[in-house]
């Protein structure tokens, strides 16, 4: 079930990176629409910190250590957020690009808290 | 007041912003880098000092480079663009030196680096990193009256 919200999670970081990656492309900067995108991503990482959280609680062990468990939950909740934030002060379209980077950490996160817990 | 005072006045009032444009991602992927390095080594050194200390105290040192870095990207003016410079182009050199050691000689780090095999694990993103940056930097002078 944890893998499925990871999975979930990475998709749809990437397809946020892709959306802001296109408003890039037309040379917009990002809207409302983009950040109701991040909100909901941002919403996914904060239900997976929250999950994990429980499952750590309840006794599981993560393959690879539970402080890098954490850590990667995290900077995984932390990511988008902070990109949107840049891209707020920045109103062009290297702001769309700044939250399109964003996504694609965040997806490179998942793969990596997928490791790190173990499958 | 001289001319000399009046310029220097004027750099003072309007430092030279980095972080606009592109300087905003740069910003952003040095950030990442920061906690990236700094958490890594940290929790490596806590941790597992042992196994790998050359390997360990090199990512801490990347990520006090990085910090640097984005410190002086979001402080702006002409010394911080000056400092910037100088720690990208010691950033390109550490990963040209650090990458080609591990490829040469990966008996010397039983662990990897931030910087090993050219910041592979990092999506290349170390050593693209300070060559866009370089770039970035010398053209904020050019812009910059």
């Amino acid at each position: 079930m944890f893998a499925a919200l990871m999975l979930v999670t990475g998709v749809a970081a990437l397809l946020l990176a892709a959306w802001c990656g296109w408003a890039a492309s037309r040379d917009q900067p990002t809207k409302d629409w983009h950040f109701i995108g991040m909100a909901v991503v941002t919403v996914l990482a904060l239900v997976q910190l929250v999950v994990g959280i429980v499952l750590l609680a309840r006794g599981e062990k993560p393959e690879q250590g539970t402080t890098i468990f954490v850590a990667y939950l995290l900077g995984a909740f932390a990511c988008v957020p902070a990109a949107g934030f840049m891209s707020l002060a920045e109103r062009s379209k290297w702001g769309s690009v700044t939250v399109a980077a964003g996504g694609v950490v965040l997806a490179v996160l998942e793969v990596r808290l997928y490791d790190i817990w173990g499958g | 007041m001289t001319s000399g005072e009046a310029e220097v006045a004027t750099t003072e009032d309007r430092p030279a912003r980095l972080i606009s444009g592109p300087g905003v991602l740069l910003v952003w992927l040095y950030g990442v880098m920061v906690v990236g390095a700094v958490s890594r080594s940290a929790y490596q050194i806590a941790t597992d000092f042992g196994r790998a200390p050359l390997a360990y105290t090199l990512s801490a040192v990347a990520g006090v480079v990085y910090g640097f870095i984005t410190y002086t990207l979001v402080r702006g003016g002409e010394r911080a663009r000056r400092a910037a410079l100088v720690c990208c182009a010691a950033e390109l050199v550490g990963v040209l030196v650090v990458g080609t050691w591990t490829l040469v000689e990966p008996s010397a780090f039983p662990d990897a680096t931030v910087w090993s095999d050219y910041g592979m694990g990092y999506l290349f993103i170390p050593v693209l990193l300070p060559l866009s940056a370089l770039y970035w930097l010398r053209r904020a002078r050019a812009v910059t009256p």
